[in-house]
């Protein structure tokens, strides 16, 4: 095996110098009756070119992954300059651990400094963790969180909130003391409509902007209304190149605001790996779950940093910790961190304006067919809810089997009382050209 | 004449990027936009837009990005570079092949919601996964779709709470007792109680291992929803008992669940299914080689029993024939943990580390790993206090006992070693040994590094002995020196601001 450096000469001795031998000794403390005393049935050793040609196949298979897709809904196809795959290949980045000791760590703990600043910058908010698994755990850990604050157990949950998202707060909360609460939205401009059941139990109102449909929501004015009664309010963005355009959560009163970083240079992959964003204000930093890492001096007064306030963490608090979480998504969020300094001030507003503006001359083509029209009257910045004369199912098989192309997500997949609906998504990588294919398709069904 | 020079090299004071940022910089080139422009005022309202101009974020080229990532790595050490002892782990080699062929476009390009017709690929190659590691571990059901290893512990403990609720119905409520040994990762304890357990801790034995008397007391008191057993524990020593183990718990009515962070020790060898475990959590960032990356992404694969398999997360992975679909059809699940599938990119380089070692390779590991930690101990044991006499698995654990008489402690050690050119082992875990300095060498060492490693502990221990001072003093030979942990924990700064004290000293 050629990832071991031992020759068997080697091991040979090795065993003699423990007083072994053989190889099968060194299992003793294991008792012969819960030894397997088979071969493993899995596949023999495969050279590296076999492993690369099963792996291609495989790959191969994936036929979605060639045709021009419209498919969003909280994952998205971007441009990832070529140095975010190129640095974080640098053995130093990934294969090192956890940056437990800084004095070997500094590379690391630097750019999670780095990291936590940006998504501050971003989001509005004063303090951002080292990052969680992906957007919907993130919004999990915040549900927690908030009740944690506020002492407080009803949750208001939007129903324009991912639903996959709500699917996991669920889980994460079904053995707490949370009540949720899902609130509906208006029909006509796809945004939140009223809060209902919010009150002075209410831990945390949770929306999403732009919501599931695309739709930019208000979130100012849900904020004023959350904090009438004390409770806080959470923010999700599941689209994080929003940032670049829309007026920070932040800005507009959240307290909690948390995301999906996988549109920061961050490949698709089928769903993950991705990076969660976390951030809040100070006032709350120790309820905070995840890793944080902070400046500190050595004794002749040069900075550095180091992972900080980890009393909340389990590895100190164990069943009292903020949360169960013991990594962060440290690699991704260092492909996130890359590709927002590459880009810099102006690229991330470029590459939104650019998503805004696709996404609009889409909307207007579309909305121009006959039999088809755009739902929802609120602004939307890069996906939007098309209405089709039929079943959305049967739309987007059409336009895959006929055109190739995969025109977007049928809403039944998680609202069956929405049939003729279906998401589209556009951003930048999305040409022109695409996109009259696709309003050509759409045009051309009968 | 002389040089004026700054310092020994440029990349001892790499600043913030924040600080390197020069107005008009840039690091990026996208394509005109090529759609007819509307008024930006009619997609999205001025009220609607920010007004900071992204106030803060840096403008840099794409030398200046090149430059400073490359300049701030140096600053890290890592497995390619040497030896990364940390017990409980597993640092092993990340192979660059695993690398290569989780970036091939199939797979980076997928949409998880694309067209199930259109995924079969991806779809296989969980299945594939699945079925492999269902055979390593000996049990039947399975789902990938954890994060990383403390929610695979969540979705197990959840398993086992669902479980109950369907089995005793109401009076499940009068058992949510999980007990959880004293030598436990942090995580198990934090896992329990998100799933409304509170947790009991069992005593280890002088030999350290499971103190059967203590587990079967704690039965007898009643309400035992189950045990969290990491085996090998984390002292590196395997639990003899194991099968009594989960017969004690089985016959109180509660389910084992087995941490399998340590599952390095077994591939091949022993599988917890064979021993009566009911659910485990694989890390396959630990055991399956796929790269640490700092901190994360992990993957945290959760195993059970066939009686379990339908309270898994959804969806399952079905094979219809020669197609493979998502089933979301599970009643009984405790629903999801993560949106879509996990972390596929990591399921991939799993498999190819899978595929590369074959079931005799992954066995030759599994030796080779516990080959190395054996020898280890043994070189060690003369030198520095071995809590515990039972020959290690993949890992063991020493304490600074000796060292300490001589105002060196497990910290101190642990420094001292970056200046012999190695990361140091895991420290003061387990909780159960004062000092604990936990190392596990994996199977990636070769002999010759080991040797070294094993002189310059004992080199250590001798500067403990002799001049105590130059290990306290630890680091030597590091950019920056300890930082000072408990001032930056008072006055926590969690991000750079504009008027925030300059760069590093220079030299």
């Amino acid at each position: 095996m050629r990832y071991i450096p031992n020759s068997p000469e080697e091991r040979e001795e090795m065993l003699t110098a423990v007083g072994l031998g053989s190889a099968d000794e060194l299992f003793r403390s294991i008792p012969s009756d819960v030894q397997l005393g088979r071969r493993l049935e899995i596949t023999e050793a495969l050279a590296e070119p076999e492993v690369i040609g099963a792996m291609e196949s495989f790959g191969s298979r994936n036929t979605a992954a060639t045709k021009p897709s419209f498919l969003g809904a909280g994952v998205y196809s971007h441009f990832s300059p070529t140095i975010v795959d190129h640095l974080i290949q640098r053995s130093e980045f990934f294969t090192s651990y956890t940056p437990y000791q800084p004095e070997i760590s500094q590379g690391t703990l630097q750019y999670i400094f780095e990291f936590q600043t940006l998504i501050c910058q971003l989001t509005g908010m004063e303090v951002a963790n080292a990052s969680m698994y992906d957007g919907s755990t993130a919004a999990a850990e915040a549900y927690v969180m908030a009740q944690r604050v506020t002492r407080r157990d009803k949750i208001i949950v939007a129903d324009t909130v991912h639903p996959e998202y709500r699917e996991v707060a669920r889980t994460y909360t079904q053995h707490g003391a949370a009540e949720i609460v899902s609130v509906g939205f208006d029909e006509a401009t796809g945004q939140i409509a009223s809060l209902d059941g919010l009150d002075d139990k209410t831990a945390a109102v949770v929306i999403q902007s732009p919501n599931f449909f695309g739709c930019v929501e208000d979130i100012a004015a849900i904020a004023e209304k959350a904090h009438a009664v004390g409770a806080l309010l959470i923010v999700v963005v599941t689209e994080a190149i929003s940032f670049g355009l829309l007026k920070s959560p932040g800005e507009c009163g959240a307290d909690i605001v948390v995301g999906e970083g996988q549109s920061f240079g961050v490949p698709m992959s089928f769903g993950g790996p991705h990076v969660g964003l976390f951030a809040t204000q100070e006032k709350f930093v120790r309820q905070m779950p995840g890793r944080l890492c902070g400046v500190a001096y050595d004794k002749n007064g040069n900075r550095g940093f180091v992972l900080t306030l980890s009393t909340r963490e389990q590895h100190i608090r164990r069943e009292k910790a903020t949360s169960n979480i013991c990594t962060n998504q440290g690699l991704i969020a260092l492909a996130a961190t890359i590709y927002m300094e590459a880009m810099g001030k102006k690229g991330l507003q470029e590459v939104a304006v650019q998503n805004a503006q696709k996404a609009a001359y889409a909307a207007k083509r579309i909305g121009e067919i006959d039999g088809f029209e755009i739902a929802f009257s609120a602004p939307k910045f890069n996906e939007f809810v098309v209405r089709g004369p039929k079943r959305a199912a049967d739309i987007l098989e059409t336009v895959r089997s006929e055109n190739g192309i995969v025109g977007g997500l049928a809403l039944s997949k998680y609202f069956g009382d929405r049939p003729n609906e279906f998401l589209v998504c556009v951003t930048e990588t999305m040409p022109k050209a695409e996109i009259d294919r696709l309003t050509d398709a759409l045009a051309g069904l009968r | 004449m002389s040089i004026k020079k700054v310092t020994q090299h440029p990349s001892q004071n790499e600043a913030l990027i924040f600080e390197r940022s020069q107005t008009g910089r840039v690091g990026y080139k996208l394509p005109k936009l090529d759609v007819d422009e509307t008024n930006i005022d009619s997609i999205i309202p001025a009220e609607l837009r920010r007004t900071d101009d992204l106030d803060g974020v840096p403008e840099v080229s794409e030398v200046d990005v090149i430059r400073h990532f490359t300049r701030i790595s140096t600053w890290n050490y890592s497995i390619d570079m040497g030896m990364y002892p940390l017990g409980s782990c597993t640092m092993k080699y990340n192979s660059r092949l695993n690398e290569k062929v989780a970036r091939i476009g199939g797979f980076t390009n997928l949409h998880p919601l694309a067209p199930e017709e259109e995924s079969q690929g991806a779809l296989e190659l969980i299945w594939e996964l699945q079925n492999d590691l269902c055979e390593i571990t000996g049990l039947a059901g399975i789902s990938l779709q954890p994060a990383a290893g403390a929610q695979g512990e969540m979705t197990g403990v959840m398993l086992i709470r669902a479980f109950l609720d369907k089995r005793d119905g109401e009076a499940s409520k009068d058992r949510r007792v999980m007990l959880i040994p004293d030598s436990a990762h942090g995580t198990n304890p934090a896992s329990a109680a998100l799933a409304g357990f509170t947790v009991k801790t069992i005593r280890s034995t002088e030999e350290g291992i499971t103190d059967l008397e203590h587990l079967q007391q704690l039965c007898d008191q009643g309400g035992v929803a189950g045990l969290m057993l990491t085996n090998p524990n984390t002292v590196g020593i395997f639990e003899k008992n194991i099968k009594q183990i989960c017969e004690i718990i089985h016959a109180a009515g509660g389910l084992v669940y087995m941490d399998g962070a340590n599952m390095n020790a077994l591939v091949g060898v022993a599988r917890p299914g064979d021993m009566g475990v009911d659910v485990i959590h694989l890390n396959l960032h630990k055991t399956f080689s796929t790269p640490h990356g700092g901190g994360g992404p992990g993957c945290g694969p959760c195993l059970c029993t066939e009686e379990l398999a339908k309270f898994l997360p959804v969806p399952h992975i079905v094979k219809d024939g020669d197609k493979f679909r998502l089933d979301y059809d599970a009643p009984d699940s405790i629903g999801r943990v993560k949106a879509f599938f996990g972390n596929f990119g990591m399921m991939i380089r799993a498999l190819s580390y899978i595929y590369t070692h074959g079931a005799e390779g992954l066995k030759e590991a599994t030796e080779a790993a516990v080959l190395n930690a054996r020898y280890l101990s043994h070189q060690l044991e003369s030198d520095f206090d071995k809590p515990y006499p039972a020959d290690p698995m993949h890992e063991v654990v020493f304490s600074h006992k000796k060292q300490s008489k001589k105002g060196v402690h497990t910290l101190d050690i642990a420094k001292r070693l970056i200046d012999y050119g190695f990361h140091p082992m895991t420290i003061y875990f387990p909780l159960v040994v004062e000092g604990a300095m936990l190392i596990e060498p994996t199977e990636s060492v070769g002999r010759a590094d080991l040797d070294a490693f094993i002189e310059a502990m004992k080199d250590i221990d001798r500067e403990a002995q002799e001049n105590p001072q130059l290990v306290i003093d630890a680091p030597h030979s590091t950019r920056i020196g300890r930082l000072d942990e408990a001032a930056a924990a008072r006055k926590p700064v969690l991000r750079w601001k504009p008027d925030m004290e300059a760069s590093a000293k220079t030299a």
